[in-house]
């Protein structure tokens, strides 16, 4: 009878032991994740976190191109001004109730208000409705050429689509529910701001049957959770955590951290976004002395960008000098006009200052000593500066109040500023709608506020260009115009790869952080 | 005795009225702007003016302190602008994890501290002594984050005995709450059993050379009990202030260690809402530690009561 009892208690814990655990993806991502609107903001953790809970009517694939993701088939009429979208059977939000297009016009009209993109295609749309449930219509009052572009654009802000009742959320006030349709699950009863996000697979969500790619393709979710380690900001210890195997993926490691991490056991480096990032300074067309396109054409002549990768990458393998404003590899991408930054050199950046009539006002850097990713750029700017002829006054502060500042229009002397850097990831800039530092509409544009009517009169003429081979044209002539006014030095391209576990696979090359086709064995 | 601890309670009013127009003055005066942090990297002026506007930012500071302060007075102490939280849950979500640290670190502390400062005063200028002094001045010395790397790569990485970040909460379960927290406190302890010890060792060695010492030892009691029974408590209050200062500046100090091993605690709380420029959990936060700063000097000054049966309010 014992025995008896005892191999049944026995086969009881095997069975147990046989219950598969739940599989875990334990991410450290870049940052903090502190905004759930991805369409209030356009901060990176924001669009991440969408591309979790929400699905996209397009993606853009890891060759740049748009693909229907959400929708199953469009047309657009000969006129080009009716457009007309099916959705895909099947699609149904996290609350059971199925996407409609009604959820999509109210969706759109939201990302319309926000993104510099969506209000540059509200500005063509006359009106959008839904005949029927699965159908979607945008009427334009003309052809433009960059709607399948727009919706899907795979960087901030994205338009996501979200339920009708929250998406008619006031587009300047934040959404307060967070129910999607894409392949992952927000528990907000988990959320623990500072510590951890959690997402839950979705059930019920269907992935497209082509092969992921970029945004685009099929979302196949392999694991239960994903779990974003939000407290581990520590550059250290987020790679004692991931030798150690407390965490399977850091997304961005510091640069400082790859010896470590090549060394590592059971440690592999993934370039899953071969695009990358591009760095950037940033001239305040406003004031003394970048208010003068000669002594902007001096700086970016002194902006050689090898220096500048060399000292901030550091990682010969993982950064490459590139001469567009739009990312090279992309199909805007090109090297029209460039000459005064890349074929120039620091004998031609002093004299090009000399006959600038440059009267020593002082150049004030805004230096952010908090964000390892960018922190070295304003010393080499600095530098490089110097060496041309220029007064510098490089003035050290944390990354937030470098972002505070900038928004400010006034001089240098009352609190304002004459250079910044920063970076871009590839989506953001490579094509003129999208690349917020081209754009020169003074006042309204980005900060730095450049004013140039013919790069404005050119970004119209693009965005209702209909050809790819004329838009490509319009692309170069804004560029060969940005470099001559000297709206802003692109400083040269990076990766930045994600270290993670090797028994982590799956990685969908594209840009963006997404988390989709992940395994862990 | 009550009229002293609601004399005390009542003197924290004007202290806590201080230390929030002091707050909410510095937050507003210095640089950084939460609506242009909010907006992103790729917002126009126009967005983070509207952002501006729907904080409420956009109006005077004195319009502002009235808002806030009657808000206060109601016992509301705002919503965090970047988690649309209301700050109080923000920090009950947070203070476990300080609370927690500090205990355990200031139990560490006094454990370790207190028999070693005794001991080093029983044998004054011997081998135990000078070590002891030695590992003071090296405890004073040794950052905290430096400390903390070298134990990860020791304790953690190479002999594997503890995590080398994380929290657990005590809700699910002693053992890996303890496991994950054992390591920072000994990180954060260190400073703290260098300073008590020292402490410690001067005020048993200066009742060590009073009469009733020697009173104590000419009746013949056990060595341990003059040491323990008659040195110690004489020489407690210093201790006892050493302690509740320790404590006090506990408070503040877990931000390397809640950094260093991913803590989401009170520490990283405040350095992140600084950074953010968010001003409702800034001045929650202030406001607690201000509050936390009296009580503990509150109760240190009632311990001396306990010690120091001549000491009355």
């Amino acid at each position: 009878m014992n025995r008896k009892i005892a191999l049944a208690v026995l086969l009881a814990a095997a069975a147990g032991s046989g219950v598969a655990q739940d599989k875990v993806l334990r991410v450290v991502p870049h940052s903090n994740l502190s905004i759930l609107d991805p369409i209030w903001t356009t901060q990176y953790m924001a669009r991440n976190h969408g591309y979790m809970v929400y699905d996209t009517l397009f993606g853009t694939d890891e060759k740049s191109r748009v693909q229907p993701q959400m929708v199953d088939k469009w047309s657009v009429s000969p006129d080009q001004r009716l457009w007309t979208f099916t959705l895909r059977d099947g699609l149904e939000f996290h609350d059971g109730k199925p996407v409609t297009g009604e959820d999509v016009a109210a969706s759109i009209a939201r990302w319309g208000k926000r993104d510099a993109m969506g209000q540059k295609l509200m500005s063509f749309v006359e009106r959008m409705d839904s005949p029927d449930p699965k159908t979607f219509r945008i009427f334009l009052r003309e052809a433009c050429g960059f709607v399948l572009e727009a919706l899907g654009k795979p960087s901030s802000n994205v338009p996501f689509i979200m339920p009708k009742r929250v998406a008619d959320t006031d587009a300047f006030k934040q959404i307060e529910e967070y129910i999607g349709s894409g392949p992952y699950i927000f528990k907000r009863d988990e959320f623990k701001p500072g510590d951890k996000a959690v997402y839950v697979k979705n059930p019920k969500y269907k992935p497209r049957k082509e092969k992921a790619s970029g945004t685009a393709g099929g979302k196949l979710v392999y694991v239960d959770r994903v779990e974003w380690n939000l407290a581990l900001r520590d550059a250290q210890a987020q790679v004692n955590a991931l030798a150690k195997g407390e965490v399977d993926v850091l997304e961005r490691p510091a640069f400082e951290s790859y010896e470590q991490l090549k060394k590592a056991p059971g440690v592999v480096l993934v370039t899953k976004d071969p695009l990358g990032f591009q760095y950037m300074g940033r001239f305040n067309h406003l004031h003394p002395p970048f208010d003068k396109p000669k002594i902007r054409q001096a700086a970016l002549a002194a902006f050689s960008q090898e220096p500048f990768l060399r000292a901030q990458v550091g990682i010969k393998e993982f950064y490459k000098p590139c001469a567009s404003m739009f990312t090279c590899g992309t199909p805007y991408g090109s090297a029209k006009g460039s000459d005064v930054q890349s074929k120039s050199n620091m004998r031609k950046a002093q004299e090009l200052l000399k006959a600038s009539g440059y009267d020593g006002t002082p150049v004030v850097i805004l230096k952010p000593t908090d964000l390892a990713a960018i922190q070295k750029l304003p010393d080499v700017g600095a530098q490089l500066l110097r060496q041309a002829g220029f007064k510098v006054d490089l003035q050290a502060m944390d990354w937030n109040t470098v972002v505070s500042r900038r928004a400010k229009k006034e001089p240098p002397s009352a609190g304002g500023w004459n250079m910044f850097f920063t970076a871009w990831v590839a989506p953001d800039i490579w094509n003129p709608l999208t690349n917020a530092a081209i754009g020169s509409a003074g006042e309204k544009s980005w900060f730095g506020w450049p004013s140039d009517a013919k790069i404005e009169e050119l970004r119209e003429a693009f965005a209702r260009a209909t050809d790819d081979k004329k838009k490509r044209e319009l692309a170069e002539a804004i560029q060969a115009r940005a470099f001559e006014i000297g709206t802003h030095a692109p400083l040269g391209e990076y990766v930045n790869p994600l270290a993670t576990r090797k028994n982590i696979s799956g990685w969908v090359i594209g840009p963006g952080d997404i988390y989709w086709n992940v395994k862990k064995n | 005795m009550y009229t002293f601890i609601a004399r005390r309670l009542l003197s924290t009013i004007p202290v806590l009225l201080v230390v929030a127009v002091l707050i909410f003055l510095m937050l507003r005066l210095t640089p950084g702007d939460p609506a242009a942090i909010l907006a992103g990297d790729a917002a126009s002026s126009e967005q983070i003016a509207e952002i501006r506007k729907s904080l409420g930012l956009d109006r005077s500071i004195p319009v502002q302190f009235g808002i806030w302060a009657g808000n206060l007075l109601q016992g509301e102490f705002g919503r965090s602008y970047f988690y649309k939280m209301e700050v109080t849950q923000l920090i009950a979500q947070r203070i476990e994890p300080t609370l927690a640290l500090a205990t355990l670190t200031i139990l560490i502390a006094v454990v370790v501290s207190v028999p070693l400062g005794v001991i080093a005063a029983w044998r004054f200028g011997g081998w135990f002594d000078r070590a002891l002094m030695g590992f003071s001045v090296l405890g004073f010395s040794l950052p905290v984050f430096v400390l903390a790397y070298l134990l990860i790569w020791l304790v953690s990485l190479k002999l594997g005995w503890f995590p080398v970040q994380g929290y657990k909460r005590l809700a699910e379960g002693f053992w890996p709450f303890l496991h994950h927290l054992v390591l920072p406190a000994i990180t954060l302890s260190v400073i703290y059993i260098a300073l008590i010890a020292r402490v410690t060792r001067a005020s048993v060695l200066e009742a060590l050379g009073e009469d009733y010492i020697r009173t104590a030892r000419a009746k013949g009691l056990p060595e341990a009990r003059v040491l323990v029974r008659h040195a110690l408590a004489n020489a407690a209050v210093p201790i006892a202030t050493v302690i509740g200062i320790g404590i006090a500046l506990l408070i503040g100090g877990v931000v390397v260690t809640e950094s260093v091993y991913a803590i989401p605690g009170l520490g990283r709380l405040t350095v992140d809402a600084v950074l953010a420029r968010d001003f409702p959990t800034v001045q929650a936060v202030i406001l607690l530690f201000s509050f936390a700063y009296v009580v503990v000097n509150l109760l240190v000054d009632l311990s001396y009561v306990v010690f120091d049966p001549r000491i009355r309010y």
